[in-house]
């Protein structure tokens, strides 16, 4: 099944360069792919993967010198019309359906059957039919595509592949959003397209998934091609050597002491619920400890953290902090109060990409630096942006570029800085690291276990098991709106990847050692 | 270690390199259509021989002013990513409250204040149709459009009020060290808009907004009152213009008065490259497009282009000129 390497490659890019005003994105980059092969591509954010994958799909042109070769062929690819003829798909990690129309529609999108000037919705959807049922779809091709889970929209993008005869698949970091069950669903789709003899380029920054799947995986770091390993050469330390260039020997780093730096209960919440997603959560945090909320996509974390930020209206509950209630049903609240939320979608609803560094670092103190009349202290936001800057050692020319234009771990240092800006007394973090490359991924544990040790409650919520063992000093687990246990801190039960899972499936209660 | 220090020196120099970068786009940005006024000025000077006069830039810079300053409150209100299509109207009817004011014996500089204070609350009206009730912008504005084009006409019995013997006359009329009193309100305007813009809380919680309103949101910035003020601004700025047009004119007339004047001020600030989808722009910027707005219009007459004719060049310069700038905006975003 997985690639001979005397067969044709179904795909060959040699030379591949790529420069930006300023920039050179990619320096002479090549990257082979076999037909019935899962090939992983893997690179710290800002390493050229994306820029890569857009050159495929023409959505950037490559500078002259290099070649593309499919099936031996050399093709020039000058839009996304021409990738998409030629065999090539791509399912985005911002997915690029029109949620207003059914799956057909969708599927069908701008190669529309007619008869007599009437789109022919009944072979349209008796066609899709065929390829849902193929990839072992629970829908129908006339479900509208809103009414569906972020998975099942997947799906959509991969029928509509699979329908236009696409062979090459290029999948962008795929199971961010996806829970673990439908991960496993994702994956054994993959496998039959493997089996199905198409070439899927899988980029991703997890590397379980990659052990799991890959057949072969190529690495880029700093735009330039560092090489490609057989399945049986994947080992972790390897593949951080090549991606990061240097060892990273204590990854999670957490110097605090658990039980000594832990204080006092600074943060209470009770009897929190929202009516619907979050029911009667209550929980206490302390000074000086790494509270991670564990459990599975959809089961009330992000939720509750945005009810004890006032973000959103809540049903019942109290929250607490230093033992007497507070009013936070707005967020100004919260952060007036010493309570700051990191939210998991860092574009949508945490950055102003169109701002500047500076501007987005100062944007929540600016009304406590300013002057009489609310006029800005510009000297004092430059200075504070440029310590942030050394402080998070974030990436950047100056502190007047846009945020926009900097790397995703960039972006999430300088979301960081700015609630950091407002000397926070408890931080809730929600997926700290997603679409995060490990550099800076290590980078964002140093900061969390600073604060720790500064006396800030943490609370983090992550769907990166490893994650949570490796930082947590405590965890909860919930389950449809509910807290359903608790492991480590005084309940002696171990901080496992076992543990947490059993309770966040309900498969069990973890007692003290049991199995 | 030679190797390292010329690696380093290579790494600087790329660095020096994308600096540069940023400050050529940063300037292009700033300048915007600058280029597109000067040639403009120089094509129509080159065609009447008297455009670049002294008189005739005095008369060009009029005519842009009162447009600047509705420019000026739809700046702010297209960077919170909303629009506001009532100034005209607002503007008709607080230079009817400006003329009906000034009728008052003895205290006829009062029309200033009320006209003022007429347009502040239409303008707050708007906002918190936006602000609180939560109505998309086009369909407030849209409403407050007609309905106080209404009050406008209410307000002088359907009649156009006289005075003359306008105790602000001045402002329509007169001059202040050798420049017309409404050219110094203009720039005023833009000034005082700059500064609220640039160097206030309160500017850069509107770019802000119009940014990403929800991050904005969780971040604690009070979105309603960011609206409120985008709006009551317009509103202020619109009354400004009814005393202006009412200055100039000595009478006001509900009916005629300010007539499609928001789609001139619209087009201003579209011309100097606001996002139509808010935070992104600049007051500069608005002001170059009010002045290549009056720059048309007046050498189009300058060159004795029928009135047919005028509208049909105004609307391709200004379809023209945007799409060249998203082109060259793209360009730079992209490459």
């Amino acid at each position: 099944m997985p690639s001979a390497p005397e067969q044709t490659p179904i795909l060959e890019m040699r030379g591949i360069t790529k420069t930006f005003p300023g920039v050179k994105a990619l320096a002479g980059v090549e990257l082979t792919v076999y037909p019935g092969e899962v090939h992983a591509l893997m690179g710290e954010n800002g390493a050229g993967k994306s820029t890569l994958m857009k050159i495929l799909s023409g959505a950037y042109r490559a500078d002259p010198g290099g070649e593309i070769r499919i099936n031996g062929e050399v093709i020039h690819i000058d839009g996304p019309l021409s990738a998409k003829t030629k065999g090539i798909a791509v399912i985005y990690q911002e997915l690029s359906l029109s949620p207003n129309l059914t799956v057909a529609e969708n599927i069908y999108l701008g190669r529309e059957l007619s008869v007599g000037g009437q789109v022919d919705r009944v072979r349209m959807r008796a066609e899709c039919k065929g390829v849902l049922d193929r990839l072992g779809a629970s829908f129908g091709p006339a479900t509208i595509v809103s009414t569906l889970s972020i998975a099942e929209r997947q799906m959509v993008e991969i029928a509509r592949a699979i329908h236009a005869n696409a062979r090459i698949l290029v999948m962008d970091e795929p199971t961010t959003a996806l829970s673990s069950r439908e991960t496993d669903k994702l994956f054994d789709l993959i496998r039959t397209l493997r089996a199905d003899g198409l070439a899927i380029i899988y980029i991703s920054h997890r590397m379980a998934e990659v052990y799991e799947l890959a057949d072969r995986c190529s690495v880029l770091r700093d735009g330039a091609y560092v090489g490609t390993l057989l399945r049986d050469e994947l080992k972790a330390e390897t593949l951080v050597k090549m991606m990061v260039g240097r060892d990273l020997s204590k990854f999670y780093k957490k110097d605090h002491d658990a039980q000594g730096s832990r204080g006092e209960v600074i943060l209470s919440v009770r009897d929190m619920s929202d009516g619907h997603r979050v029911r009667g959560c209550s929980f206490d945090l302390h000074r000086g400890e790494v509270l991670c909320l564990a459990g599975l996509v959809g089961s009330g974390r992000t939720e509750l953290a945005r009810l004890i930020y006032g973000a959103d209206g809540r049903k019942s509950g109290t929250v607490l902090l230093d033992g007497k209630p507070i009013d936070v049903h707005r967020p100004i609240q919260a952060v007036d109060s010493g309570i700051v939320y990191l939210t998991e979608d860092r574009k949508g609803q945490g950055l102003f990409l169109d701002m500047t560094v500076q501007e987005n670092i100062n944007l929540q103190v600016i009304g406590r630096d300013a002057r009489r009349g609310g006029v800005l202290d510009l000297r004092k936001a430059r200075s504070r942006a440029l310590d942030a800057i050394k402080a998070l050692s974030i990436r950047v020319a100056g502190p007047v570029v846009e945020v926009g234009s900097l790397s995703g771990g960039n972006q999430q240092k300088v979301l960081l800085s700015r609630l950091l800006e407002t000397r926070p007394r408890v931080l809730i973090l929600d997926e700290p690291t997603r679409g995060v490359d490990i550099g800076a991924k290590s980078e964002i544990y140093r900061i969390i276990d600073d604060l720790v040790k500064a006396g800030v409650g943490v609370l983090v919520i992550s769907s990166e098991m490893p994650e949570v063992v490796g930082i947590a000093d405590r965890v909860l687990v919930m389950r449809e709106g509910y807290i359903v246990g608790e492991v480590g801190g005084t309940t002696g039960i171990a901080i496992t990847q076992e543990n947490i899972i059993a309770l966040a499936a309900g498969l069990a209660h973890p007692s003290a050692p049991a199995a | 270690m030679s190797q390292e220090t010329s690696s380093a020196a290579a790494l600087s120099s790329e660095k020096a390199a994308a600096n540069r970068q940023i400050l050529i786009q940063q300037i292009i940005r700033t300048v915007g259509m600058l280029p597109i006024l000067i040639l403009l000025g120089i094509a129509f000077q080159l065609m009447s021989g008297r455009f670049f006069s002294p008189q005739n830039l005095s008369i060009v810079t009029q005519q842009a002013s009162i447009n600047t300053v509705l420019a000026c409150g739809m700046t702010a209100v297209i960077l919170t990513g909303g629009i506001d299509l009532s100034v005209g109207s607002i503007l008709a009817a607080s230079a009817m409250v400006a003329v009906i004011g000034s009728l008052i014996p003895d205290m006829g500089m009062i029309g200033i204040p009320l006209a003022l204070f007429a347009g502040l609350v239409f303008g707050l009206i708007n906002g918190s149709l936006v602000a609180f009730i939560g109505l998309p912008p086009f369909i407030s504005t849209l409403g407050s459009l007609t309905a106080v084009r209404g009050v406008a006409r209410l307000l002088g019995g359907d009649t156009t009020v006289f005075n003359s013997h306008l105790p602000f006359a001045f402002i329509g009329n007169g001059y202040i060290f050798g420049i017309p009193w409404l050219v110094v309100i203009a720039f005023l305007s833009v000034i005082v808009t700059w500064i609220i813009l640039r160097r206030t809380v309160l500017g850069v919680h509107i770019y802000a907004t119009g940014g990403n309103e929800s991050a904005a949101r969780l971040s604690g910035i009070k979105v309603w009152a960011v609206f409120l003020f985008v709006y009551g601004f317009s509103g202020l700025m619109a009354g400004l213009g009814g005393v202006m047009s009412a200055a100039r004119l000595f009478a006001a007339n509900g009916t005629q008065l300010g007539q499609s004047y928001e789609l001139d001020a619209i087009a201003a600030v579209i011309l100097g490259g606001t996002s139509f989808t808010g935070g992104v722009g600049s007051i500069w910027g608005t002001l170059i497009g009010a002045l290549i707005i009056a720059v048309l219009s007046n050498g189009l007459v300058l060159v004795g282009v029928s009135d047919i004719w005028q509208y049909i060049i105004k609307g391709l310069v200004i379809i023209i000129a945007v799409a060249l700038d998203r082109v060259r905006s793209q360009g730079g975003a992209r490459t």
